[in-house]
């Protein structure tokens, strides 16, 4: 095995030797080395966010007509560098009468709910943290800790704006993830199993062709789950001041931005293992680093994708937020897997007919429900008194 | 005792420490965060057992839906927020009455329960017990009737729900 047929199981048994050789258990060295990948993992997609960050402010300032940061670095990257030093300086300011450990315990969990997604993952046909055999439940039962962590944060602040930030963000989350969990059935239905590599390796052909449906609800509510734009109720700046997160500073404020991006880039991760094949490729099989790079190349066209939502589309009200969810996405994730159970069953010995009648099926019941449910979903506004000024001019006579 | 007893010890210690502090805690609000870390608790205890679809389950129903509605009722209920020394009502030696009752009554009846002596059997290798229980709960053989009475509480939750909250005047 060379290097660069699989770097990380190169080093791993290089590693396993070195331990060996120094007389350690067999048992040890497999503790040591899962401890240390477990410690690596996180650290790396920590310092990934610091270039999202700039990926993002660049393509959003491209998007509205600027540079964005091409100052500090070439093309600006050490900006996000220069942003950092200066947020670990300043003074951490807790506000009086704030809870302390849910005030504390709330960042801390905001980036770690995103980061425990990462250890199903499999990022090539053998670099993964765990083959867990219900790894999607396990990616559900994350995203509830996310949704702890905006709780607390609005809770512990002793702030009315935090709160009601907290207040919209739990509604959200639970609204989102009926959808959301009824949509990941259906790649469960086609392949069998709950296990994330399982449902890369069933796809050859992506799911987001047999399931346009299941793909679109998937990628609508798994941004909602992350609280970015067009979904960013939780933080309306416009009228919540900045929402949950306003009593914060310092390092504090900054792992709530650290949690945004990472779990940004972990929504459009989980999309392109789930409904655009993972790692797989011309190759992958064989030379696990080239399923690595095919991974990153989709990840990032979806995280275009998601930046492209947050730069181009106004907030939802809220009450927009909510029709959306239960008018439109419940419905259509419901008779979407009842269809696709249907269809599935009876064709499942001739995988091409079987993907061909999918996507016709999943695609109209696509275009129906978007266009029919979703004009009908928002109710009309009626006026209901006449327009009344607040303040009517009142005319005194000062000449006398 | 092995290393994984050592662990589950602990977890156990920590459930039921933070299940005391459910009921001990000043503020309602404290409640229900100690009320999550003896949830995780046990999600930790299955964890151990290898029943790892139970494990993620438990946090995913428990904690990331049914807790965090929990909160959520306790912040929209302004008078919990505050702290209220007096945690006990003149009701409390028939509450303890009821709630010993009903303990003394568990352990008694799994002290009577073979299956509680015996050793745990082994469980097949992979991922072979999710699909055992997938299939324990929908055939007739297994636990099909149990399953479906149960959904059918359910939707008749669900249809009291709607009822109690919608506006039927219209």
């Amino acid at each position: 095995m060379s290097f660069w047929y699989d770097p990380v199981a190169f080093i791993a048994e290089w590693l396993r030797g070195v331990l060996l050789g120094w007389g350690m258990a067999p048992e040890g060295a497999a503790f040591v080395l899962t401890a240390l990948g477990a410690a690596i993992m996180p650290l790396l997609a920590m310092l990934f966010v610091i270039f999202l960050i700039w990926y993002e402010r660049k393509l959003i300032g491209r998007i509205q007509n600027r540079f964005g940061p091409n100052r500090v670095g070439p093309f600006g990257l050490i900006q996000p560098f220069a942003d950092m030093l200066k947020i670990f300086i300043k003074e951490y300011i807790t506000p009086i009468g704030a809870d302390w450990l849910p005030y504390n315990l709330a960042p801390v969990l905001s980036v770690g709910g995103v980061l425990l997604i990462w250890a199903v993952i499999p990022f090539s046909a053998t670099i993964m943290g765990v083959n867990l055999n219900v790894g999607l439940v396990y990616i559900i039962a994350a995203g509830g800790l996310g949704a702890l962590s905006f709780l607390l944060a609005g809770w512990g602040s002793n702030n009315k704006y935090a709160m009601i930030g907290g207040f919209r963000s739990v509604a959200q989350l639970i609204s989102y993830e009926v959808p959301m969990v009824v949509s990941l059935l259906m790649p469960v239905m086609l392949t069998g199993s709950l296990g994330i590599n399982d449902l890369v390796k069933a796809q050859t052909i992506p799911f987001i062709v047999t399931l346009p449906a299941a793909a679109a609800i998937f990628f609508i509510t798994s941004v909602a789950e992350a609280g970015r734009a067009p979904f960013d109720l939780v933080e309306a700046e416009s009228e919540l001041v900045a929402g949950f997160n306003v009593e914060y500073s310092g390092l504090k404020f900054g792992m709530f931005f650290v949690g945004e991006f990472l779990h940004a880039f972990t929504i459009s991760l989980l999309f392109s293992t789930l409904f655009l094949g993972g790692w797989r490729g011309p190759g992958a099989e064989t030379y696990p680093l080239l399923g690595f790079l095919y991974l990153v190349i989709k990840t990032f066209l979806v995280y275009f994708v998601v930046i492209l939502f947050r730069g181009s589309l106004p907030r939802f009200r809220i009450d927009q937020m909510m029709d959306l969810t239960w008018k439109v996405l419940t419905p259509l994730a419901l008779v979407s897997l009842v269809v696709t159970a249907l269809l599935a069953k009876p064709l499942a010995g001739i995988p091409a007919l079987q993907a061909v009648v999918l996507f016709v099926v999943n695609a109209i019941l696509l275009m129906v429900f978007f266009s029919v449910a979703g004009k009908r979903a928002t109710p009309k506004r009626a006026i209901v008194g006449k327009p009344r000024p607040l303040a009517t001019p009142h005319h005194e006579d000062v000449s006398a | 005792m092995t290393g994984l007893q050592v662990v589950f010890l602990l977890i156990g210690a920590v459930t039921l420490a933070s299940a005391v502090m459910v009921v001990a805690a000043k503020r309602v609000m404290h409640a229900a965060l100690w009320l999550i870390l003896a949830l995780v608790g046990v999600a930790a205890a299955y964890a151990t057992l290898e029943a790892s679809f139970f494990a993620v389950m438990q946090v995913a129903v428990y904690v990331g839906a049914i807790a965090i509605l929990i909160i959520f009722a306790a912040m929209l209920t302004r008078r919990s927020m505050e702290d209220d020394p007096a945690r006990l009502n003149k009701g409390w030696p028939a509450a303890l009455l009821a709630a010993g009752g009903l303990l003394a009554g568990l352990v008694y009846l799994f002290s009577r329960w073979t299956g509680f002596s015996s050793p745990a059997r082994a469980l097949p290798e992979g991922g072979e017990n999710i699909a055992a229980l997938g299939l324990a709960l929908t055939a007739p053989e297994g636990f099909l009737v149990p399953f479906e009475v149960a959904s059918l509480l359910l939707v008749a939750a669900m249809i009291g729900a709607i009822y109690v909250a919608g506006d039927l005047r219209k």
